[in-house]
């Protein structure tokens, strides 16, 4: 009887967390019911959601209200006695069927909305998103809106967050905590956006709620599905499928702007791409000084590699220590370089993230940092990926 | 017959034991350890969540933390403790003397202390104390992300020997059931709780030759060069989530059928009255055990399959909860009309009833895949596994011990400790879960160490709830110390209307029952 009691109250907990929930939410977010989309088909799903939800609590509130006058009204301290009943085919029949009935009910809208939101056809904008161990790499690849085709770059944790995420950092954490990004994805208002996503290393998934889309970036294999933002704004959202020790610190942010400000970003996008470029290209010839390549590599190291090598090289638990190591100090350069390139086992490849200068720098701060103190200076022309 | 003839004592007596309640009692203790152990593992993560920021440990010895929490809870705790059950109560229940295979029972228990060292050494492993290389990727290891961690073989090795225990065990059910019956007693007139378990060793059988086969392509993956799960060979890491999702849905069920064979065991003894529709009870299981083999695909909607599968694992899906809300139903028309009294075993069914109910709601909007797109890999899944594996089957366990445990050791429980473990269990529980509801809709994935600040206040009542949930099972190990050391005498009957023959035997049971077998009219 009493479990009922605690039962009910949770029951209406949660009623009343339904009613009252988008007032009680704060900033953009509900903290007690599926987040809101500004997609359509997102609103499709949200609307399901929630007719599911009432039929599981009407249906709830019947099975658990006939227990509870049950436990209330045929107990033995009443007087109860024991009924000799214990079948009744036609009842049973009933209760079958009626569940079955109500399932048909649920599975059509269910269809309806599961086949829109498999229909990628048509769409404005092609966006491929590969997930890497641990940030998100996107390519711009298709564009009947604006310039964008050709435009690629990573996306990390924000730097703030990833200071503060640190074990016993102690620090205040910052607005947007572990979802905000260094560099944005950046997409046209009421246009339909597909999403390509893949993988580089091992299973990610793509994943905003208030776009509602999530997608398994797998490697080897790419899938499609597709969102259409109705409304100007910022959504996060992060990486959804275990993908190894830093999962929780690969965010995804998507800036939907007007169509007339996404195609000003695109140009400036790429016209900042093409400097870049033309910078690293001047870059990979060039001969660096120890400290220039030290400052560089140390920068290049906190980013990259400290997460789990530790900021003095130290390593721990799997990943192991830098500091003195074998690779750092004796072994050849070759080899120091290849495996940044290539990646070995628990470590993913970072051929394809950094540039040739970064590898350099990163090679020479390695192999002079704490004590390694080699004296070796690598450039980026040492670099072949 | 009755007589025993050298039987050994001390340590002995455990380890060469062939005696089925012996088996059911290591088997039941094993559980236990397990339990406590996972239990500790989930308090280091719930105090990791108790805050945003990192505050207690490093990420991947989070991660290996919600791994070995879910490996060791699924395969340590809840699986064996319902093979203890079994072994007690199964011959007792049939009157049968024994198992079918004692032999063979004797060293299905045995494989398992071997197995858990097998599983937990990579933790201790490496530079020093604790350092966390045990695996870390979750307790589904999907490829590729298990096939980047070293020590991989003794989790392929683990996996291996539990699931030999576990096709022995269910061999020796199958056998036993269907040799050893008492004359008379044929398979409809069978306790609800050895059909469960008769329906149950049949999954077992059918489904952990293909997680052996699927930890064993891993095993060659890593150190042989096969590509079964490696695009880059030609593999699919998507077939390792096929087979594993083959083995694994069935595997929910391998944990709950048993618990609702206990439930309907309880329920008529204390409403009084039989169990409402038997015959619909055993179809309804059966109907179950056939439709978890035709649904694994459901954990799986956002992987890219093609929409025709969508739509059939949907539909097959929701199916499940027709036969569901049979059994629900059942229950409840047990308990309508009848003259119920609240013992402790009743108080733990009820709360069965009502929280695995509503896993079974959120299990219902899980299956439909456009909802389920937003509700994937986030704590609303949690919430409903737990719901109904922790609510579900962790609750007609305990309900079970306090049930059977008069007839085990002769003593009954201390009532005023009893009821505080389940009134303080029953409140932290669904402050730990219930609110995890919320965060998984909120948008929180599950498995991250750290998370956005939205979702902080909800994170912390349920580290609370999960601190008390966990201190009131250290009360529930006293309980159980103090009620084997002594407590009122049980009488034979123990409970007022009971049925069965279990409860034909002395309290305690006497070391060999029904040598003679008795007549069922």
């Amino acid at each position: 009887m009493s479990a009922s009691k605690v039962t009910k109250q949770l029951g209406g907990l949660f009623l009343t967390a339904l009613l009252f929930g988008p007032a009680m939410a704060f900033a953009e977010y509900s903290t007690l019911n599926m987040t809101e989309s500004v997609s359509k088909i997102g609103q499709d799903m949200y609307d399901l959601h929630m007719l599911v939800l009432w039929i599981c609590v009407v249906a709830g509130v019947l099975v658990f209200g006939v227990i509870i006058y049950s436990l209330i009204n045929h107990r033995k301290s009443k007087g109860a006695q024991p009924a000799p009943f214990h079948e009744n085919t036609t009842i049973e029949v009933i209760w079958t069927t009626i569940p079955l009935i109500i399932l048909v009910a649920i599975a059509v809208p269910s269809t309806k909305t599961l086949l829109k939101y498999e229909d990628t056809s048509n769409s404005d904008l092609t966006i491929k998103a590969t997930g890497w161990q641990w940030k998100w790499e996107y390519d711009y690849i298709d564009d009947k809106v604006g310039d964008s085709k050709g435009i690629r770059f990573f996306s990390s944790l924000s730097k703030d967050a990833n200071e503060a995420r640190q074990l016993g950092a102690n620090k205040e954490l910052p607005e947007h905590y572990l979802l905000d990004v260094d560099k944005r994805i950046v997409v046209p208002v009421g246009k339909k956006v597909r999403v390509l996503t893949t993988a580089a290393d091992v299973i990610h998934a793509w994943w905003v709620p208030e776009l509602a889309i999530k997608r398994d970036a797998i490697p080897g294999f790419v899938n499609e599905s597709w969102f259409q933002a109705e409304k100007v704004g910022v959504y996060r959202g992060q990486c959804a499928e275990l993908c190894g020790k830093d999962h929780g610190f690969m965010p995804i942010v998507v800036e939907v702007k007007s169509v007339e400000d996404y195609k000003q970003w695109a140009s400036n996008a790429k016209a900042q791409a093409a400097r870049e470029q033309a910078a690293a290209d001047a870059a990979s010839g060039k001969v660096y000084s120890k400290a220039e390549l030290m400052a560089k590599g140390k920068d290049v190291y906190t980013t990259n590699c400290q997460a789990c090598h530790q900021a003095e090289g130290q390593g721990g638990g799997p990943f192991p220590a830098l500091k003195g190591s074998k690779v750092a100090t004796t072994g050849s350069i070759a080899d120091h370089i290849g495996l940044i390139v290539k990646g070995k086992g628990i470590m993913p490849p970072f051929g394809a993230q950094l540039s040739a200068l970064d590898i350099a720098a990163v090679t020479t701060y390695e192999r002079n940092a704490w004590g390694n103190d080699t004296g070796d200076v690598v450039q980026p022309s040492q670099v072949s990926k | 017959m009755s007589e025993h003839h050298d039987a050994p004592t001390g340590i002995k007596r455990w380890l060469f034991t062939t005696n089925h309640k012996d088996i059911g009692t290591l088997y039941l203790w094993f559980s236990f350890i397990m339990l406590l152990t996972g239990g500790a593992m989930a308090m280091v993560i719930r105090a990791e969540l108790l805050y945003p920021g990192m505050q207690v440990v490093d990420p991947n010895f989070f991660n290996m933390m919600t791994t070995m929490h879910g490996l060791i809870m699924v395969f340590g705790a809840i699986m064996p403790a319902m093979v203890g059950l079994a072994n007690w109560l199964i011959p007792m229940m049939i009157g049968a003397p024994d198992m079918a295979l004692p032999r063979m029972n004797n060293w299905s228990f045995w494989i398992l202390p071997g197995a858990a060292i097998l599983l937990v050494a990579p933790m201790f492993m490496g530079g020093d104390f604790l350092s966390g290389q045990g695996p870390a990727f979750g307790w589904t290891f999907y490829e590729p992300l298990s096939g980047q961690y070293g020590n991989l073989a003794f989790f392929v090795f683990a996996v291996h020997l539990l699931g030999f225990s576990s096709i022995m065990g269910s061999i020796n059910i199958i056998a036993t059931i269907l040799n050893m019956r008492a004359p008379g007693m044929s398979l409809m007139k069978m306790p609800m709780f050895v059909w469960t378990w008769l329906i149950t060793a049949f999954l077992l059988i059918a489904v952990m030759p293909v997680l052996a086969g699927v930890v064993t392509m891993m095993l060659t993956d890593k150190y042989f060069g096969t590509s079964f799960f490696d695009a880059a060979g030609g593999g699919d890491p998507v077939m390792f989530q096929h087979v594993f999702w083959f083995f694994g849905h069935p595997e929910v069920y391998i944990m709950i059928l048993p618990a609702f064979g206990v439930v309907s065991q309880i329920i008529p003894t204390f409403a009084r009255k039989k169990l409402f529709g038997y015959a619909s009870m055993v179809y309804a299981t059966a109907a179950i055990a056939f439709l978890s083999f035709i649904v694994w695909a459901h954990h799986m909607f956002t992987v890219g399959m093609p929409v025709a599968g969508e739509l059939y694992f949907m539909y097959a899906t929701v199916m499940i909860a027709v036969p569901t809300a049979v059994k629900v139903f059942n229950w409840t028309a047990t308990m309508w009309k009848g003259a119920i009294t609240f013992e402790i075993p009743m108080l733990w069914s009820i709360a069965f009833v009502f929280l695995f109910t509503i896993g079974g709601f959120t299990g219902l909007m899980l299956g439909l895949a456009p909802v389920d797109f937003q509700y994937h890999d986030t704590y609303f899944v949690v919430a409903h596994f737990h719901y109904v594996l922790v609510t579900g089957a962790l609750f007609a366990i305990i309900g079970a011990f306090y049930y059977w445990v008069p007839k085990w050791t002769g003593n009954m429980y201390n009532e005023t400790l009893a009821q505080i473990h389940f009134w303080v269990s029953l409140i932290s529980v669904n402050i730990l879960f219930f609110p995890q509801h919320f965060i998984g809709l909120a948008g929180m994935p599950r498995r991250i160490p750290d998370y956005a600040i939205q979702f902080a206040d909800w994170n912390f009542w349920s580290s609370i709830g999960g601190f008390i949930f966990g201190l009131s099972q250290v009360l529930f190990l006293y309980i159980v110390i103090k009620t084997i050391k002594g407590g009122k005498k049980a009488t034979d009957q123990v409970w007022e209307s009971a049925e069965g023959l279990e409860w034909t035997v002395a309290s305690p049971a006497p070391y060999h029952t029904f040598a003679t077998p008795p007549e069922i009219k």
